[in-house]
């Protein structure tokens, strides 16, 4: 039944309108925070929105990868805390401690990647209990680690430098950070083997298997990724505070997921491009900033924020009818 | 008789998660300095029953192949809600439980008609939803108060004839009023059947949409049930997120105990049930063990690390790789 | 030729997909107490026309009459409610649930508004009676049965809802010989009963032993309809493909100088499936695989290309003794092995993928340096393979799951072939694609084979075994019964052996469990 030849353009299949509609969405969301206040149109205030986001935007740039395979990384909040905290413990041992903080911090991350992707790609449980089942070790490893207190150890002057410096004046570092972390997306997705490999898993990992994908070791990669970026962005989120907190990475886990999927990228896998999660980041962060300028009570904003995502997802985020 | 080798290997998930929570009680009560008393029952009864809600809620979606990621939100805003209106006279009373119920159903209600309708992955919608009731739960209550009806919420969460938990035959009477008639009736096979094969439920013309839509409802109905419990237990209703959170991960937790498939189609909220039961006693365990406190979260999440890694060894008896993806 | 009313009438009936067409002004009638056939060649819209029927699709135009009173269907369940019972092609059974359930799901008996499972076992037992299944346990679940089962508890589900017509799309595809003649027995009973039956079947033979009247398809209209037995194979082959039909076989070289085998089996086991399996494989030999359906040819090929988990016995690769733990090491270089595998829509392609990266996935270690895909490369491998296999896309960055079944399956074939593959495994590749793309398939399997590839090719049909191989083994119950070479390899002696016979009668076909 099927004997159409798609005759869409390159360039017209590569403007997914899901990308279209979250950048118009990030506009009129500018429209709007303008009718409000001037300085919402100000370089300073959009370079300060961008440096916001570029937190959001480094784990958001994890979770997308796990979910272009059609997998979910739950195992976030802990993550990023353990990430900050061991970092921020690694500190606390003289000088080669404070030399091996932040990679010390990004390695644990990886570590708790790696259990994940083990037990998705290896044991082949589903991703969304072993994320949750080591979000909850991490979490249990850290409260007997800090004794349930925040922790007193502080960022070195190296993550405070990443996440608040700035190495370009008026541009923060952070925001280079992100910009060099989604080169190496685009790049990984669009340019290599493995990204092709990640599309294909995403897909139908039974006919990657079977064109002789080494499918376990990509889930485990991308799982470790994520877990990385997790961590990463916990170190520069330490920094930003200058210590660790307990529940830093809460607030990370559903927008990171929101991010991805308003940028277009499905849920179920195989499908979605960087730059979709670019604008859903910052579309992300646009809204919790004006939600927060207006001095709206949390209620109201949560409540927002909530109608406003189930709102842009029934614009473009559907599934086709069945029928 | 050739009859009960097909019916144990329908139930063996339930079954499986019974033995758990029976296996985990023993070793409980065994160590309790107290032991087998009906205070030590009654204790662990009123922390189970809550969890045993939220995850009967849970497997509701989940056989639906969904899952319901807002379900602990409803928990804390039924809660909140039930600290508002569950007082006074027992007619205000009975019209505050009534009322607290009826926003449970709709709130799940809404969770379905998204997915169904508007036909959004139910992560993701219900993660949105999530959201958005648990805002509504902090209008209703900013900082933790409220009372509820103390008659109605000691007789529920005291003791029948001073032995059995009333809680414990509460949810037991959910059980056989809500699950039982619902998992027994063409709605809810054809919920089964969609969580099974979507496409083969719709070539056999199946009320699929309408299952479904009863499947979350009824979800948001037992998860106000839970926060109706929540209240009163507590006496105040408190939107805390953190809270609200946890129910939702350890539901998802206790219908994996509860041997219900996370790719739906299969399970049963007594498993489930059990399957919180399980969870909760896992974690206090530690407690009967004097260890200290703050090594509950970890003990609890390696428990749960171990428990579905357990269930992977079934697949080193895989003979065809290929089996390994769906 | 008509005798009798219509009971069902279709008439100017129209559907497009998108911009496809898929049926134009089809027109067909069929009368209570018949068996009427629907041939035509895939992508003759004959699934569709019975999707319309069955209420799963809505027609764009044309009208339906039942008993001569106009209808429309809005869904199954309505199709369902006038006497309109379908078994699909793709079985529309529930897995997960018991075969109680799933016969009785269109209207199960109810109790208080609970389902009655007294009452369901007891319709369920009569429906498996009725289509001569009553040793499959109502309360199994179905996912446990075997597809072949599985089909018939599809059968008794279409029964149980006392359908006045009974669609049958390519209903025996998946069953065993023995099956086969059980459901033929039905079918000309309920023909008694009464029933009027459309059935759809690739299968020659079965159309000549059960239909009273056929219908004719070609490019989503009907061609003829007329009397069974009024046309010869041939002239029904001429209707559905719309030309001349020559021999579609290339010819075949003769005996081979002998040679090392490239491929060499020495006592293949694995679990109770395969037992004891030896052959050889050498450079430039098409190698066929025979035999009943389901008695583990396809196991033999997953076993070779490193899927199967547990196997005993050795595989010789250049005469040296290999392990190979997955498919990326049987495609790895000194091995060279490529499996087209059984579907291609699950296990070949991604269907939402575009044709390019469909084309590259197995060769993604091929096409890249260091990681990194090397575009040119890549570009021209394409384009080799394009013209290769003549494989018609629109566009390389289309979807591949718009093309045509046929150009689909020449995209699976394709990707392989860019990795120049030495040793072919081919798990029945021309099953469900039209007539012209197997005929292009036969031509480049005895093209690859001169250029010294080493083939082994299972078919389900005996025509393509006889037309391309140089030998042929035929299988039993997992293990080599037989080896034809050449001139052996005739329809009687392959029926024979895959049935395990001696005497080479094939009329003992329905004896055989």
């Amino acid at each position: 039944m099927t004997g159409a030849t798609g005759r869409k353009s390159t360039f017209i299949r590569n403007l997914d309108p899901a990308v279209v509609t979250a950048f118009g969405c990030i506009l009129l969301l500018l429209f709007l925070g303008s009718l409000y206040s001037r300085s919402f149109l100000s370089p300073e205030y959009l370079l300060q929105q961008l440096k916001v986001a570029s937190f959001l935007g480094i784990i958001a740039t994890g979770m997308m990868l796990v979910i272009l395979l059609g997998q979910i990384d739950l195992s976030v909040p802990w993550t990023v805390a353990t990430g900050a905290m061991m970092a921020c413990a690694a500190a606390a041992y003289g000088p080669v401690g404070i030399a091996l903080a932040i990679p010390f911090g990004i390695l644990c991350g990886i570590g708790i990647g790696l259990i994940n992707g083990v037990g998705v790609a290896y044991l082949r449980i589903p991703s969304m209990i072993v994320t949750l089942a080591t979000n909850a070790v991490a979490q249990g490893v850290m409260v007997v680690y800090t004794g349930g207190f925040s922790p007193q150890d502080s960022a070195t002057a190296a993550m405070r430098y990443l996440a608040t410096g700035a190495l370009v004046p008026g541009v923060p570092n952070v925001v280079f950070i992100w910009a060099l972390i989604g080169a190496a997306m685009v790049f990984l997705l669009r340019r290599t083997g493995f990204g092709r490999a990640v599309y294909g898993i995403g897909n139908r990992e039974r006919a990657a298997y079977l064109s002789g994908i080494n499918t376990r070791r990509i889930v485990m990669i991308a799982f470790a990724a994520s877990g990385g970026l997790s961590a990463l962005g916990g170190v520069l989120l330490a920094g930003y505070a200058s210590k660790a907190a307990q529940s830093m990475g809460d607030a990370y886990l559903l927008p990171a997921i929101a991010a991805v999927v308003l940028g277009g990228t499905s849920i179920l896998g195989g499908k979605g491009s960087y730059l979709g999660t670019v604008a859903g980041v910052i579309l992300i962060t646009l809204l919790q900033s004006i939600l927060s300028v207006t001095q709206m009570p949390e209620a109201g904003r949560q409540i927002i924020y909530g109608v406003v995502i189930i709102f842009m997802l029934l614009l473009y985020g559907r599934a086709p009818a069945s029928r | 008789m050739n009859d009960w080798r097909y019916r144990l290997t329908e139930h063996r998930g339930t079954l499986t998660a019974v033995a758990i929570f029976v296996l985990m009680f023993i070793i409980y009560t065994a160590n309790h300095p107290a032991g087998f008393t009906a205070n030590v029952i009654q204790t662990a009864a009123n922390k189970g029953v809550l969890l045993a809600f939220v995850a009967m809620a849970q497997t509701m979606v989940v056989i639906t192949a969904g899952i319901d990621l807002s379900v602990g939100m409803i928990f804390l805003l039924t809660n909140c809600l039930a600290s508002w209106l569950v007082v006074g006279s027992p007619l205000e009373t009975a019209f505050g439980v009534v009322v607290v119920l009826a926003v449970g159903a709709f709130c799940g209600a809404i969770n379905g008609a998204i997915v169904i309708y508007g036909r959004l992955q139910p992560i993701v919608a219900t993660i949105a939803t999530g959201a958005v009731y648990f805002g509504i739960a902090l209008l209703l209550r900013p900082f933790p108060g409220g009372s509820v009806n103390e008659g109605l919420a000691d007789a529920l969460t005291g003791r029948i004839f001073g032995v059995v938990p009333a809680s414990l035959v509460a949810l037991a009477a959910v059980v056989v009023l809500i699950w039982v008639p619902f998992s027994r009736s063409v709605y809810g096979r054809a919920a089964y059947a969609v969580g099974s094969s979507e496409t083969a439920a719709y070539m056999s013309g199946m009320p699929i949409r309408r299952g479904k839509l009863l499947a979350y409802t009824l979800a948001g109905l037992v998860a106000a049930l839970g926060g109706l419990f929540l209240t009163f237990f507590t006496y105040t209703g408190d939107a805390a997120l953190a809270s609200g959170n946890a129910y939702t991960l350890f539901s998802i937790a206790a219908v994996v105990l509860g041997g219900v498939s996370l790719f739906g189609g299969k399970g049963s909220a007594i498993g489930a049930v059990f399957g919180a039961l399980a969870f909760r006693t896992i974690g206090d365990l530690l407690f009967v063990f004097d260890l200290d406190p703050l090594w509950q979260p970890l003990f609890q999440g390696l428990i749960l690390l171990a428990a579905i890694s357990l269930g992977a060894l079934a697949l080193f008896r895989v003979r065809n790789r290929l089996e390994w993806f769906l | 030729m008509e005798s009798g009313a219509p009971l069902f009438r279709m008439e100017g009936i129209s559907k497009r997909y998108g911009g496809v067409r898929a049926l134009e002004n089809a027109d067909l009638s069929v009368r209570a107490g018949a068996i009427h056939a629907v041939l035509g060649e895939n992508g003759a819209g004959k699934s569709t026309l019975i999707k319309i029927m069955a209420g799963v699709v809505g027609p764009d135009e044309g009208k339906m009459t039942l008993d001569g009173q106009p209808v429309a269907f809005a869904s199954p369940a309505a199709a369902n409610a006038a006497g309109i019972a379908c078994v699909f092609q793709e079985l529309s059974l529930i897995p997960e649930l018991s075969v109680a359930d799933n016969i009785v799901i269109f209207n199960p008996p109810t109790r208080f508004g609970m389902i009655d499972r007294k009452a369901q076992r007891h319709l369920a037992e009569e429906a498996l009676a009725r289509a001569g299944a009553s040793d499959i346990h109502p309360l199994a679940l179905v996912k446990d049965l075997p597809l072949s089962r599985q089909q018939i508890v599809e059968i008794a589900k279409a029964l149980a809802r006392k359908p006045r017509i009974l669609i049958l799309d390519e209903a025996t595809s998946a069953l065993t010989a023995a099956d086969v003649s059980k459901v033929f027995a039905v079918l000309k009973r309920l023909r008694a009963e009464g029933l009027a039956l459309v059935y759809i079947s690739h299968r020659m033979n079965e159309i000549a032993e059960l239909a009273d009247e056929c219908t004719v398809f070609r490019n989503g209209s009907k061609v003829a309809s007329y009397a069974a037995g009024s046309r010869s194979d041939s002239e029904v082959i001429e209707m559905m493909i719309g030309r001349e039909y020559h021999s579609v076989y290339p010819p075949k070289p003769g005996p081979l100088a002998p040679a090392e085998p490239v491929l060499e089996t020495r006592n293949l086991s694995w679990a109770n499936r395969l037992h004891d399996i030896s052959f050889s494989l050498r450079a430039g030999e098409i190698v066929g695989l025979g035999g009943l359906d389901g008695q583990g040819q396809r196991d033999l090929l997953l076993a070779l290309f490193g899927v199967l988990r547990g196997l005993r016995g050795t595989v010789l690769v250049d005469g040296r003794a290999t392990s190979i733990g997955s498919p990326a090491q049987a495609r790895r270089h000194g091995i060279g092995m490529a499996l087209i595998p059984e579907d291609r829509k699950t296990e070949g392609l991604m269907l939402p993928m575009t044709v390019r990266d469909n084309l590259s996935l197995a060769s993604l270690d091929r096409l890249t340096r260091g990681g990194i895909i090397d575009r040119a490369k890549e570009e021209s491998a394409i384009d080799r393979m394009m013209t290769l296999l003549a494989i018609k896309a629109g566009n390389i960055d289309a979807p591949v799951g718009a093309l045509s079944g046929g150009n689909q399956q020449k995209v699976v074939i394709a990707k392989w072939l860019m990795r120049q593959p030495r040793i072919v495994l081919l798990n029945d590749p021309t099953r469900g694609i039209d007539v012209g793309t197997k005929q292009e398939i036969y031509q480049l399997l005895r093209r690859l084979a001169d250029e010294g590839a080493a083939i082994l090719f299972y078919s389900t049909d005996y025509a393509e075994l006889i037309g391309c191989c140089d030998r042929v083994l035929v299988l039993y119950d997992g293990a080599v019964k037989r080896e034809l070479a050449g001139a052996e390899i005739t329809e009687r002696a392959l029926i024979a052996s895959a049935l395990n016979i001696p005497s080479a009668d094939p009329s003992h076909r329905e004896s055989i469990q």
